[in-house]
């Protein structure tokens, strides 16, 4: 396993300001502090408002077996106080100087973010690199906060039957890698959940060598490092910090399929999930095939599921596409089918399947891959709009092990990808024995009491 | 016509200074349509807002969904072009069209890039002004719809809603679902959405904003491109309500592991001369946030929910104070009883000094925020318009705040917050919680 200075080489090399090329790069600068906390700019000087954020590359994947839920449990309690903030001190004071905050925890990385006056950034700057390093945690945060995230898992998760739905089908789908445990938690290991746990994932994961600051809006790169240096430089580096090792997925050599069946669910459909190779740094173009599959078969009216399946034979009210290319260490290529009243799943399901075979069979239409292209050009010309979303695109990549390289080169990547090579990735993924078929339906039919008693 | 206001949004707190150049140019087409504009054209596309005021509530009786599959049928083919034929259009110049219906508005947003405007507009003015209302397309649409409905019956989050607002409007249209019941969509003829086209979008009832790179002159002529082929008027707008509810609990039971409640009585005119001082009491209570005393005492001490707020809902024909919480079963009861203190409390005693000064800081501090974008931008210009606000208002907007006294506050509160009115509608099996109000 190579260190994680190694995996993440600009963190190493770009110790000074790389001069950012062609498109947005012109207002994104990275660099780096001497304690191992990365930095990345992105320049907006259009309104006087920054998003600052910090990310840990550290998610739910790399809790310990047992204590499921941990990662998103620290990142409630990290709004209690510190050795010189008071619990609800922290979001007090962003409030009190107009801005908002939040925070969100995946399964590779937990991110912090404020939206505020561009003049209140050294402000908190303070105040995060705080929380980094000197949470101080009660009994009594622990108990109240446990419970209020088994109501955030009820809330997203219990009173859902979707969502216990695709709970169950990851757990399926990953036979090994811990991307098969819900972030938030399975349950009965939540309630469990106490200060030690908290303070162990902390401790392991939350130091500026682990750490990336990325600062968005109306600063120049100059200010940030400034800032940067008086807050968060002074920060000591946790020299044990490991390599992020996860268990990897064995060979998948049998489908799996799925009935879920809850008496909430009045509108029955069906999922399919592939194991996927995620994104790749340096070799992203195998996943690039991939993000244009997704749109070739669910990508608007014109998308191939869209047209065979709601158009033609009208099985779909619904239907859709989609590879995530966030993931670190492998991915998944879902498909989704709502059939029409009076199409059974079965016959969804061969329908789906049929759509699935023509398109490897004809291949990628000429036309659809022109538009589609054009489509993410522009979609770099609305992003431009909205600095937040490309913060979040960096802080996506360089949590699970992309580089400032591979953002910026992303877009290249796509456009250079072939009708060809589309077919080719769908080929290879879509292989059912490392496949996941769910069916979520309402109960089974009863006879109506009224036709038993007649 | 064009009058120009070159405002600087501005505040001051903590000795710091944050200002937003706002520059709204107030347009009139040569054909009579007004529109606010903020040019930027630093970036290479235009965001557009169009509301047509009035929405789903013109659905005229019986007909309670046509607004909804009318509006969601506008992308679905026009003038000679069927749906994929549009759709192709559309994609292959990248823009950005979404059509929405709600209670008082049709809302279309539209993102455009500079390079392919013209085409961009005659595509979208096809939409609005001559949509095909194919046969083929309304049953697929109609499909979606229903499976939506479908969906919203066992949802607890829907559920909770639509008999909150039953319980309160009763026959009049904000009393049910914008999106009809399975019995009227499934009713609908092309004839309905026909009508229901006809009935929304017309020329007395447009408003709309406009940010990004596009010039004064050209927004006006594309006003004209984009509306001057509808109808001068449509239908009637809806009478006004005036709100009235029985204080208490009212229990629909559905078999899930938390309950969902939703609380409220009447509110408050978006005009009326206490909105502010109601704005900043409500931010106090259970406006978003952690400081915010709903969120304080329900979750943050004791931990019973994950998430509680309050609003005012200030609609077209009525207005509203409203709020939503979810909790355990077994929980549930434990947070409506914290909910009726604090709206006691709130209205007998008030706030203190910190709260209200903590209230102002945040909320003049978060103003000039809003204004990050061009697709934001356009948002604020179309709603300032919709509640008759001058450009001027953001210059003036946070001297009203400031200008909130805690004599003012405590006057609203008590005015405002009536708990022998506030009804709870609860969806689940709350555990220990008496419904008391007759379904």
């Amino acid at each position: 396993m190579r260190p994680l200075t190694l995996l993440f080489a600009f963190a190493v090399s770009c110790a000074s300001t790389i001069a950012a090329s062609a498109q947005e790069a012109g207002k994104v600068t990275t660099f780096g502090l001497d304690n191992g906390m990365d930095v990345v700019v992105i320049e907006d000087h259009r309104a006087p408002v920054v998003v600052h954020m910090v990310w840990y590359r550290a998610g739910s994947a790399d809790e310990q077996p047992g204590v499921s839920g941990v990662a998103h449990f620290l990142e409630h309690l990290l709004f209690k106080g510190t050795d010189t903030l008071a619990p609800g001190e922290f979001s007090a004071t962003v409030a009190a100087n107009g801005g908002s905050d939040n925070a969100f925890t995946s399964y590779d990385t937990t991110a912090y973010h404020q939206r505020i006056a561009a003049d209140r950034l050294g402000l908190m700057m303070k105040m995060e690199a705080d929380r980094m390093v000197n949470l101080r945690l009660s009994e009594a945060d622990i108990l109240t906060e446990r419970e209020v995230i088994i109501e955030e898992r009820n809330q997203r998760v219990e009173n859902s039957p979707g969502a216990l739905f695709r709970e169950q089908k990851d757990a399926a789908l990953y036979l090994n890698h811990p991307y098969g445990t819900p972030i938030i938690g399975w349950r009965h290991e939540m309630e469990q959940l106490d200060l030690d746990d908290a303070l162990a994932y902390y401790g392991e994961y939350y130091a500026p060598n682990n750490a990336i600051l990325i600062v968005a809006g109306d600063v120049t790169p100059d200010e940030v490092r400034a800032l940067a240096e008086e807050h968060y430089a002074p920060l000591p580096p946790n020299p044990d910090l490991q390599p992020r090792a996860r268990p990897t997925e064995p060979r998948h050599l049998s489908e799996r399929r799925m009935t879920f069946r809850d008496p909430r669910v009045s509108q029955p459909y069906l999922t399919r999930s592939y194991i996927a190779p995620a994104r790749t740094s340096g070799a992203q173009q195998e996943a690039a095939a991939l993000s244009l599959l997704a749109q070739v078969l669910a990508g608007g009216q014109t998308s191939v599921l869209t047209q065979k399946l709601q158009f033609d034979s009208r099985k779909a009210v619904y239907t859709d596409a989609y590879y995530d290319d966030t993931s670190m260490d492998v991915a998944n290529f879902t498909l989704v089918m709502v059939p029409t009243p009076g199409v059974s799943l079965e016959e969804g399901e061969a329908a789906l399947d049929a759509v699935l075979a023509e398109l490897i069979e004809t291949g990628v239409d000429a036309g659809q891959l022109e538009r589609i292209k054009f489509q993410i050009k522009a979609s770099h010309i609305y992003a431009l709009d909205n600095p937040n979303s490309i913060a979040r695109r960096y802080g996506n990549a360089l949590t699970t092990g992309l580089t400032v390289q591979d953002v910026q080169d992303w877009p290249e990547v796509l456009q250079a990808v072939t009708g060809d090579d589309i077919i080719a990735a769908a080929k290879k993924v879509f292989d059912r024995r490392q496949s996941v078929t769910g069916y979520l339906m309402g109960p089974e039919q009863q006879t109506p009491l009224q036709e038993v008693t007649q | 016509m064009i009058r120009r206001f070159v405002l600087a949004v501005g505040l001051i707190c903590g000795g710091f200074a944050a200002h937003a150049e706002i520059d709204i140019q107030q347009v009139t087409s040569p054909g009579g349509i007004n529109a606010w504009l903020v040019e930027e054209p630093s970036i290479p596309f235009v965001a557009l807002e169009i509301r047509f005021l009035g929405g789903a509530s013109l659905d005229e009786p019986g007909k309670r969904g046509a607004t909804n599959l009318m509006v969601g049928l506008l992308e679905e083919g026009a003038e000679g072009m069927d749906a994929r034929a549009f759709a192709e259009a559309r994609d292959g110049i990248a823009a950005r069209f979404s059509y929405d219906a709600s209670d008082d508005t049709v809302r279309v947003s539209a993102k455009f890039l500079t390079e392919t405007q013209d085409a961009a507009v005659d595509l979208l003015r096809a939409s609005l002004v001559a949509p095909s209302f194919d046969e083929v397309a309304i049953e697929r649409v109609r499909e979606q719809v229903l499976s939506g409905l479908r969906s919203d019956a066992t949802d607890p989050d829907e559920i909770v809603g639509k008999a909150f607002y039953s319980a309160i409007f009763g026959d009049h249209p904000y009393g049910s679902s914008e999106n009809g019941t399975i019995e009227t969509v499934t009713a609908l003829t092309r004839d309905d959405l026909i009508t229901a086209h006809r009935n929304a979008l017309a020329r007395d009832r447009i408003y709309v904003g406009a940010a990004g790179d596009i010039s004064a002159e050209d927004l006006g002529a594309l006003l004209d491109t984009l509306f001057a082929d509808l109808p001068e008027t449509g239908a009637p707008q809806p009478a006004d309500v005036d709100v009235q509810t029985t204080g208490g609990v009212t229990v629909v039971p559905f078999d899930t592991p938390q309950s969902v409640a939703m609380f409220g009585h009447k509110g408050m005119k978006r005009d009326d001369p206490d909105f502010f001082a109601a704005y900043v009491m409500n931010t106090i209570f259970g406006g978003g946030g952690f400081e915010a005393r709903l969120m304080h005492e329900v979750r943050e001490k004791r931990g019973l929910t994950y998430g509680i707020y309050s609003y005012l809902s200030p609609r077209e024909h009525a207005e509203l104070f409203l709020g939503r919480v979810a909790s355990a079963n077994d929980r549930i009861g434990e947070a409506v009883e914290v909910i009726r203190d604090e709206w006691s409390k709130m209205a007998s005693d008030g706030v203190t000094p910190e709260e209200l000064d903590r209230a102002k800081t945040y909320l003049t501090g978060a103003y000039p925020l809003r204004f990050d974008g061009n697709a934001p931008i356009a948002q604020i210009l179309v709603g300032m318009q919709m509640d008759d606000l001058t450009p001027d208002y953001i210059t003036t907007r946070n001297a009203k705040i400031e200008a909130v006294t805690q004599e003012d506050v405590e006057r609203v509160a008590a005015e405002l917050l009536k708990p022998e009115d506030l009804l709870f509608v609860v969806v689940g099996q709350p555990e220990g919680l008496e419904a008391t109000v007759g379904q």
